[in-house]
C-alpha cells in the first residue's frame, strides 16, 4: 500500500504519533474498528481532504448515523453529530439549511444509508440539499453482526443469508445519479490517494455529492465468504479495480468476485437547493421575500 | 344567569363558500360585536365536493360546548344539506335557504322558512361563487343578530382586497332582498316587519 | 427577553386552532419548521409555508415523519428554533426522535393535533388518546414536557410557553391538540411583541477548551452551543458523559438517565399549569384537559346548579403530571371525575397520585367526538351518592 505523506502547515503536537492527530479526538482512542477494516482508512483521506482543501474546521459538520461508520463522526475533531439509524442525512438536512455557512459531510455506512435510510438519501439527492455523503460499503451490517445489507451481493453468505444471498444489490452509484446527484464517484480502500482527491474535490463542489467507498470487513464479511483477510482483499481491490471515470454508471454494478468499476461518474452542475427557493420566491413575493435567517442572532 | 346563546348552522355543497360564510357571522360577533363566537366544521373527504358544513356559536358568555346539535338558524344552500339538517333545527327555529336549489317540507314545528335566490343575485354580479356572501347579508338581515356594519367588515376582512367590492356587492344585493322580504312580510300581516328576534336559549 | 417583532402577528384574529399554534410558533421565535403532511394537523405548516418566506426562515416539507423530526434538531443544533407537527400515524413515526431530543437534550417542539387511533383510526375527527404516548412513546427512561390547550387562544399562548419551556427544561415539549381545538375557530388576541415573553437558548459563556457540552450546571440543566462556533463538540444518541463522549456503563447511564427526568422536577408541582375552580368546598372534583374541558366545564355548571359542590382541576401542563396537588386534594374530596377521549389514559395518573384515599371515576370516550355534557354530569351525580 502507498505511503502517505502529509504536507503539514498546522503544528503537530511534539508527542504525537501521527500527522492527523490534530483532525481526531485522540482522548476517544482507541477506536473500536477491528483490525483490517477499512473505515480508518478512509478517516485518513478525510483527513487529507481537509488538510489540502484548506477548510476553515470550525465551519466543517459531520454527521453520522448507526453503524460501524457511524462512529466516525465521534472520531472526528470537528462539530460533529451521531444521530439515529439511517437518519444522517434528514438531519445534516436541517443543520445545512439552518446555518448554510457549514458544510455538512454525512459520512455513514451502506445499511444506515441506503435500507433504512434509503428514503432520506434519494430525497436530499432529488433537492440538491448541499450534503456531502461518503458511504463506506462494506456489503454487510458489521456492527450488528455481519447481516445481509441492501448491498450484499449475490451468493454471498452472511449471518442472515446462510445460504447465500439472492436478493438483487442497490447499485449506489447508478441509485445516486438517477436520484440527480451533482456529484458521484466510487473507489476503494486501495485507491487511497484517489479517495482522498475526491473528497477534496466534493469539499470544494456545490450541491448534492456522494462518494461510495468500497472497504473491507474482514471480521465478518471476507471471512464468512473464505475472501482472506484485509490484506487479500487490498490485493483483490487491486487486481479487480478499473478505473473508468465517466463510465456509465448502470454498468458499475458490484458483484461478488467480478471487476470493481471506479472512478468518477457524475460531475454536473444543477442548482441547489438555496438557489431554487430564493429563484422562485423572489419570482413569486418579490421585494416581499425575506431570504431565510434561521439562526436567531440574539437568542 | 341566563346568557344569550345563538347555534347557527350553514349547510351547502363543498365549494359553495359553506366555511367562509360562517366565518364571517363568526368574525362579525367576536372581532366587530365584543361578543364570543365558536366556529367549528366538519372535514374530511365528504367536505370535498360533497357536502358541507359548517357551525356557529354565538354568545355574550364564552363558549364552553362547541358542537351544534339542534341550532337556532339553519342556513341551507344544498337540498342534500336541506334534506338532512331541517330536521335537526330547533323547535321556533329559522331556516334559511336557496330558494331555487332547495325545497323543504320536513322541518320541526314552528320554524320559520325564508328563501333567496342567492345563485341568481349572485350571477347578476357576474360572479356565482359569491352566492355564499349574497346569503350571508340574507341572513343578517333576516335574523337580525349582528349589525349590519359588522357583517360588512367581517366580509372585507376575509376575502382578498381585490374581491372585496364584489363581495360587499354580494352582501348588499342579499341584505336588501332580506330587507325587502321582511317588510313584505310585515305588510302582509306575517309579522310586524322587525327582523326576527334573537334567539335565547340556555 | 421579548419576542422579536418580524414574526408577531399582532392584533386580534379569528383563527383555528392550527392557525393560532403557527403564530405561535413565529412569536416564539421559531424560524425553522420541517414536517410531513397529515390531517388534521397540516394547517399548522400550511400558515407556515405561507407566512416563513416573508419572515425569513425555512420551512420544508420531508419525506416522510421519521425525517421531518431529525432534521429540526439538525436545524436546533446549527442555532434555530425549529418544531414539527404532525398527528396519530405520523406521532408514532416520530418517537424514535422524541427521544434523541430527550437523550441529547435538545429543545424542540413537537405539536400533536390527536385524532382518533389506534392506526389510520379517525384522520378528522377527535381524541385524546395519544397522552400516555406522548409520557412513554420513546424507548427508555426519559422526561418531557406535554401541554394541553383547550381554545385557539390557548394554542397561541401555549405555543410559546412550549418554546420556552423546551430552551429552559433543554427538552422535547409537547403541544397536545386534539382535532376538536385544531379546527376550532375563535377570537384570538395576539399581543404586541414586546409584550410576549421569549426564553434565549442558554448558549454557554464559556471558552471551547473550559466547556463540557453535558456537563450540568445548578439545575441540572448543561448549557449549549450550537455548530461552527468553534467548540467542535460531540452530540451522541449513545449514552454519553460530561464531554458527550460514549460512555457505555452503568455508573453514566444511572447518573445520566435520572437527570434527564429530574430536571424536570419543579415543573412537576410548584410550575405546573393549571386552572382550578370551585376547590375549596368541593366534595367531587372533575379533572380533564383540552376540548374535554370546556364539555366538562358545562357539566360543572349543571352540577352547581343541582347543588352539588363540585370542583374544577384542569390540566394545562399534563406532564410533568402534578402528582402533589392530586394527592394533596385526594386527602379532602369524595372523588374525582376524570373525563378524557380515550378509554382511560390519565385517569390512571390520577389514581397513582390519589393512592386509594379518593375513589376515581374514568368517563371513556373512544373518541371522534367529545361527551355530551350529561354524561359528565352523571359521572359527577354518581360520585358523590
Amino acid at each position: 500500500m502507498n505511503e502517505t505523506t502529509l504536507e503539514v502547515p498546522y503544528e503537530i503536537p511534539v508527542d504525537a504519533h501521527n500527522p492527523v492527530e490534530p483532525f481526531l479526538r485522540m482522548d476517544r482512542m482507541p477506536h473500536i474498528w477491528c483490525p483490517g477494516c477499512g473505515i480508518g482508512t478512509t478517516v485518513n483521506c478525510f483527513t487529507r481532504a481537509l488538510l489540502d482543501s484548506k477548510a476553515d474546521l470550525d465551519k466543517v459538520a459531520i454527521v453520522s448515523g448507526i453503524g460501524c461508520t457511524g462512529r466516525v463522526a465521534g472520531y472526528a475533531s470537528l462539530d460533529s453529530f451521531h444521530t439515529t439509524h439511517g437518519r444522517a442525512i434528514p438531519f445534516a438536512t436541517g443543520l445545512k439549511l439552518a446555518n448554510p455557512e457549514l458544510q455538512v459531510v454525512v459520512y455513514s455506512g451502506d445499511g444506515d444509508l441506503f435500507a433504512i435510510g434509503g428514503n432520506h438519501f434519494i430525497h436530499a439527492a432529488r433537492r440538491n440539499m448541499d450534503l456531502k455523503v461518503i458511504c463506506v460499503n462494506n456489503l454487510t451490517y458489521a456492527m450488528t453482526g455481519g447481516q445481509t445489507a441492501p448491498t450484499t451481493p449475490s451468493h454471498v453468505i452472511s449471518a442472515t443469508s446462510p445460504y447465500g444471498v439472492f436478493e438483487p444489490a442497490f447499485n449506489l452509484v447508478a441509485l445516486a445519479e438517477a436520484a440527480g446527484a451533482s456529484y458521484v464517484a466510487r473507489w476503494t480502500t486501495y485507491h487511497v490517494k484517489q479517495l482522498a482527491r475526491s473528497m477534496e474535490e466534493v469539499l470544494k463542489k456545490k450541491g448534492f455529492c456522494f462518494i461510495e467507498v468500497l472497504s473491507p470487513c474482514p471480521t465478518l464479511y471476507q471471512r464468512r465468504n473464505k475472501m482472506g483477510d484485509g490484506l487479500d482483499t487490498m490485493k483483490f481491490y487491486k487486481q479487480a479495480s478499473k478505473v473508468r471515470h465517466g463510465a456509465p454508471t448502470s454498468e458499475c454494478a458490484l458483484t461478488k468476485s467480478g471487476e470493481i468499476v471506479v472512478g468518477k461518474f457524475v460531475d454536473r452542475d444543477r442548482p441547489g437547493y438555496f438557489e431554487l427557493l430564493n429563484a422562485q420566491m423572489t419570482e413569486t413575493l418579490g421585494e416581499r421575500y425575506a431570504e431565510p435567517e434561521v439562526v436567531c442572532g440574539n437568542c | 344567569m341566563r346568557q344569550l346563546l345563538t347555534e347557527i348552522r350553514i349547510a351547502g355543497f363543498g365549494g359553495q363558500g359553506v366555511i367562509l360564510a360562517a366565518a364571517v357571522i363568526g368574525k362579525a360577533a367576536a372581532l366587530f360585536e365584543g361578543g364570543y363566537a365558536t366556529m367549528t366544521q366538519s372535514f374530511g373527504p365528504e367536505a370535498r365536493g360533497g357536502s358541507s358544513s359548517a357551525q356557529v356559536i354565538l354568545s355574550s358568555e364564552p363558549i364552553l360546548y362547541p358542537y351544534v346539535a339542534h341550532p337556532d338558524v339553519l342556513v341551507v344552500m344544498s337540498q342534500e344539506a336541506a334534506t338532512r339538517f331541517a330536521p335537526e333545527l330547533k323547535p321556533g327555529g329559522i331556516l334559511i335557504t336557496e330558494r331555487e336549489l332547495v325545497r323543504v317540507d320536513n322541518y320541526p314545528p314552528g320554524v320559520r322558512v325564508y328563501g333567496v335566490p342567492a345563485t341568481r343575485l349572485a350571477e347578476e354580479l357576474g360572479r356565482k361563487v359569491v352566492l355564499n356572501i349574497v346569503m350571508t347579508g340574507f341572513f343578517g338581515a333576516i335574523t337580525g343578530l349582528l349589525e349590519a356594519e359588522s357583517l360588512r367588515r367581517a366580509v372585507a376582512d376575509s376575502v382578498p382586497p381585490a374581491m372585496q367590492k364584489l363581495n360587499l356587492q354580494a352582501f348588499e344585493k342579499g341584505y336588501e332582498y332580506g330587507s325587502n322580504l321582511m317588510l313584505q312580510m310585515g305588510a302582509n300581516g306575517n309579522g310586524n316587519g322587525d327582523p326576527v328576534l334573537a334567539l335565547e336559549s340556555a | 427577553m421579548h419576542a422579536d417583532p418580524k414574526g408577531v402577528l399582532t392584533g386580534v384574529h379569528f383563527l383555528d386552532g392550527d392557525h393560532a399554534c403557527c403564530e405561535g410558533t413565529l412569536a416564539a421565535g421559531a424560524r425553522f419548521s420541517a414536517g410531513y403532511p397529515i390531517t388534521p394537523s397540516t394547517e399548522v405548516v400550511e400558515r407556515f409555508a405561507s407566512r416563513i418566506p416573508t419572515v425569513g426562515g425555512i420551512f420544508i416539507q420531508m419525506e416522510d415523519e421519521l425525517a421531518a423530526s431529525i432534521a429540526i434538531q439538525g436545524a436546533v443544533w446549527g442555532g434555530a428554533k425549529a418544531f414539527t407537527v404532525t398527528s396519530g400515524p405520523g406521532f408514532s413515526l416520530m418517537m424514535e426522535h422524541l427521544g434523541y431530543a430527550a437523550m441529547t437534550e435538545t429543545p424542540c417542539v413537537f405539536v400533536n393535533v390527536q385524532r382518533g387511533g389506534p392506526s389510520t383510526g379517525l384522520p378528522t375527527l377527535p381524541a385524546q388518546a395519544d397522552m400516555m404516548q406522548a409520557r412513554w412513546g420513546s424507548h427508555g427512561d426519559y422526561g418531557i414536557i406535554a401541554l394541553c390547550p383547550n381554545s385557539p387562544q390557548e394554542c397561541f399562548d401555549l405555543t410559546v410557553t412550549a418554546f420556552n419551556l423546551a430552551e429552559e427544561f433543554r427538552v422535547p415539549v409537547m403541544m397536545m391538540l386534539d382535532e376538536c381545538v385544531g379546527h376550532m375557530t375563535e377570537k384570538v388576541v395576539i399581543p404586541e411583541a414586546e409584550r410576549i415573553q421569549v426564553t434565549p437558548r442558554r448558549y454557554t459563556k464559556r471558552q471551547p477548551a473550559d466547556f463540557r457540552l453535558y456537563e450540568p450546571l445548578a439545575d441540572q440543566v448543561p448549557d449549549m452551543v450550537r455548530a461552527g462556533e468553534g467548540y467542535r463538540f460531540h452530540v451522541t444518541g449513545l449514552t454519553h458523559d460530561d464531554r458527550g463522549y460514549p460512555s457505555m456503563n452503568v455508573e453514566t447511564q444511572d447518573r445520566h438517565v435520572r437527570r434527564l427526568q429530574d430536571k424536570l422536577k419543579p415543573l412537576a408541582n410548584g410550575r405546573a399549569l393549571s386552572e382550578t375552580e370551585n376547590l375549596e368546598d368541593a366534595e367531587v372534583v372533575v379533572v380533564s384537559y383540552g376540548i374535554t374541558s370546556r364539555v366538562a366545564q358545562r357539566a360543572l355548571q349543571l352540577a352547581r346548579q343541582q347543588g352539588i359542590r363540585a370542583g374544577k382541576f384542569r390540566l394545562i401542563s399534563a406532564w410533568p403530571f402534578p402528582e402533589a396537588r392530586i394527592a394533596e386534594l385526594a386527602g379532602r374530596v369524595k372523588a374525582f371525575v376524570v373525563p378524557e377521549l380515550n378509554l382511560g389514559q390519565m385517569v390512571h395518573e390520577v389514581a397513582r397520585a390519589a393512592a386509594g384515599k379518593a375513589k376515581v371515576m374514568p368517563v371513556t370516550h373512544a373518541g371522534g367526538g367529545v361527551h355530551p355534557p350529561e354524561t359528565i354530569l352523571n359521572a359527577i351525580v354518581e360520585a358523590v351518592r
